[in-house]
């Protein structure tokens, strides 16, 4: 139930103008988290902090690490965007493997568990019929399920997700999310998301971002409440919610 | 076809043909990681660049292709920088790098005195004259990319497919980069007395674009390029041998011709399965 992550006091910015500033977030092994704020907030780069893309200008960021394991890839990461070349000559269960890449000794070939393991995670996303098809060949929402297997074939502590509702469609929306609570039983999850009325059914705590974090521990929120943390948004609810008090949902 | 093989039984035909294996071997590892990584143009950067390097030898009277080497190393290094580091357009960057090597080279060798080195040689090769000197270099540069490509393939194709991810794995993806573009260039340099300057980018991308019709396996484009490389190579020098044509050329042509073919071949079959799945 320790630590595994910490940000403190941290600031950051791609150059100009200060995008997130004294922000403090510590995550333990079994958070759920749920990331929201308005579009340009800087949710993304909160999340390019954490996963080592961005180096603050100020601040610490501790990752703490887990019994028997290297630090490096400790975390596994759903790109908001990922920029990668659709006609890259590369198959499906290849990208899945990829994760796999910086944790195999030089000599060290994929093992056929390895293999079994990326088809077994395939087939949870129920796409494992295209593990032989080149990547550029999927649609948009099976490559996000692709890129979702390639975070977590490592077995990460944290798992973080940028908006991975993108692209799917509402059946494998839901499906992802019971997805993610059997994960979180083995690692923290920090989701980031848009859609505040469906994910608070699932996470535990909520952050908002709007240059400033604010940390919420609870997942019942209010629009009253949202703004005074300074993200002004919108709750849509779905169903018969409450519109301004988002319940727990009994698992 | 036996005097052909007669021929290869001569010292500088069958030295030829060594050669054209080892271009094949080189251009077909580093060929598959320029196209694949979309970095053809800077492969053409850095072979005009080297270039002013061939040039600046010739006039200070050392071996060209040092000159050559190192012009295409510091160019091929100065790309990836300039690209990652400053807010200069890379392809902009490439064009001025490409061409200043050029007008170096002209320069230089318009400026050395006495003998006017064989431009043409550089231009456009001569499978022919390779030395042996020149051989031992490229054996040395295709054993150090096999076993650069085995040791790290995974890390490579990880970093080639997608950088950002493989950076939040705390992987150096800078030092392969710059790694894999110095080993670029070296191939190039090298592959420029075989094939020359204005012809070698076909070794670096008609094998592997044909090689991708026929796969999307990055491992399996390296090893057909090699082959289409060698096949091609082969037979160009032979139809250049009997036509009395240049062999650069000639290999070129075949090059093509065989990308068009599995072109058709590929587009027949597709049509034909199509249309079975229709009925
Ligand atoms: N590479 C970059 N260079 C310069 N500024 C950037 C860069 N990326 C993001 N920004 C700026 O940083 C701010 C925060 O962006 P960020 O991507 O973190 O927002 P976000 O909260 O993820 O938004 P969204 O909900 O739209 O995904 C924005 O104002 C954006 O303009
Ligand atoms: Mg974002």
């Amino acid at each position: 139930m320790g630590k595994i992550f910490e940000l403190i006091d941290i600031s950051a910015t791609y150059g100009e103008g200060i995008i997130l500033k004294d922000v403090n977030l510590t995550i333990n092994s079994n958070d759920f988290i749920g990331i929201i704020g308005p579009n340009g907030g800087g949710k993304t780069t909160l999340v390019k902090l954490m996963v080592g893309l961005l180096k603050p200008v100020k601040g610490r960021i501790i990752m703490h690490k887990a019994s028997g394991r290297d630090t490096k890839n400790q975390i596994g990461y759903l790109p908001q965007i990922s920029l990668f070349d659709k006609r890259f000559p590369i198959s499906v269960i290849d990208v899945v493997l990829s994760g796999l890449a910086s944790e195999k000794a030089v000599f060290k070939k994929y093992t056929k568990a390895d293999k079994d393991k990326a088809i077994e995670l395939l087939a949870r996303m129920g796409i494992s019929d295209l593990y032989s098809r080149p990547i550029g060949e999927l649609s948009g929402g099976q490559m996000q399920r692709v890129f979702l297997c390639r975070a977590i074939i490592t077995s990460p502590s944290l798992l973080i997700l940028d908006e991975p509702n993108t692209f799917v469609d509402s059946k494998f929306e839901a499906d992802l999310y019971d997805i993610l609570l059997e994960l979180n039983k083995t690692m923290a999850i920090i989701v980031v998301t848009h859609d505040i009325g469906t994910i608070s059914y699932y996470v535990k705590t909520i952050a908002c971002v709007n240059k400033y974090l604010n940390y919420h521990p609870s997942n019942i929120i209010t629009e009253k409440q949202l703004a005074a943390y300074g993200c002004p948004i919108q709750i849509i609810t779905h169903g018969d919610i409450p519109h301004t008090v988002l319940k727990k949902h009994d698992h | 076809m036996a005097e052909f093989i007669e021929l290869i039984s001569y010292s500088f035909f069958s030295k030829a043909l060594l050669a054209a294996l080892l271009a094949s071997i080189s251009c077909g590892i580093a060929g598959t990681y320029i196209v694949a990584r979309r970095k053809v143009f800077i492969a053409g950067g850095i072979t005009h660049a080297s270039f002013g390097g061939i040039g600046m030898g010739y006039f200070f009277g050392i071996n060209p292709m040092f000159g050559g080497a190192a012009f295409g190393l510091l160019s091929a290094l100065g790309i990836e920088f300039i690209s990652k580091k400053t807010e200069i357009r890379e392809d902009s960057a490439i064009g001025i790098i490409w061409s200043f090597g050029m007008a170096l080279g002209i320069i230089f060798i318009f400026l050395t005195p006495g003998y006017a080195p064989n431009l043409m040689t550089y231009l456009f090769g001569n499978i022919l004259t390779v030395s042996n000197t020149d051989i031992n270099f490229m054996i040395i540069l295709c054993s150090l990319l096999i076993l650069f490509f085995i040791l790290f393939y995974r890390i490579i194709l990880f970093i080639s497919f997608d950088e950002e991810y493989a950076q939040s794995h705390k992987l150096p993806v800078n030092t392969f980069n710059y790694i894999l573009i110095a080993l670029v260039a070296l191939v190039i340099v090298l592959n420029i007395r075989v094939i020359g300057i204005i012809l070698v980018i076909s070794y670096l991308t008609i094998p592997q674009s044909a090689a991708n019709l026929l796969t999307r396996n990055f491992k399996h484009i390296i090893i057909y390029s090699v082959i289409f490389g060698v096949l091609g190579s082969i037979t160009g020098l032979y139809i250049s041998y009997i036509a009395d044509l240049p062999s650069g050329a000639i290999i070129i042509f075949v090059f093509v011709v065989l990308y068009l073919a599995i072109w058709l071949l590929k587009y027949f079959h597709q049509k034909h399965r199509i249309q079975r799945q229709l009925k």
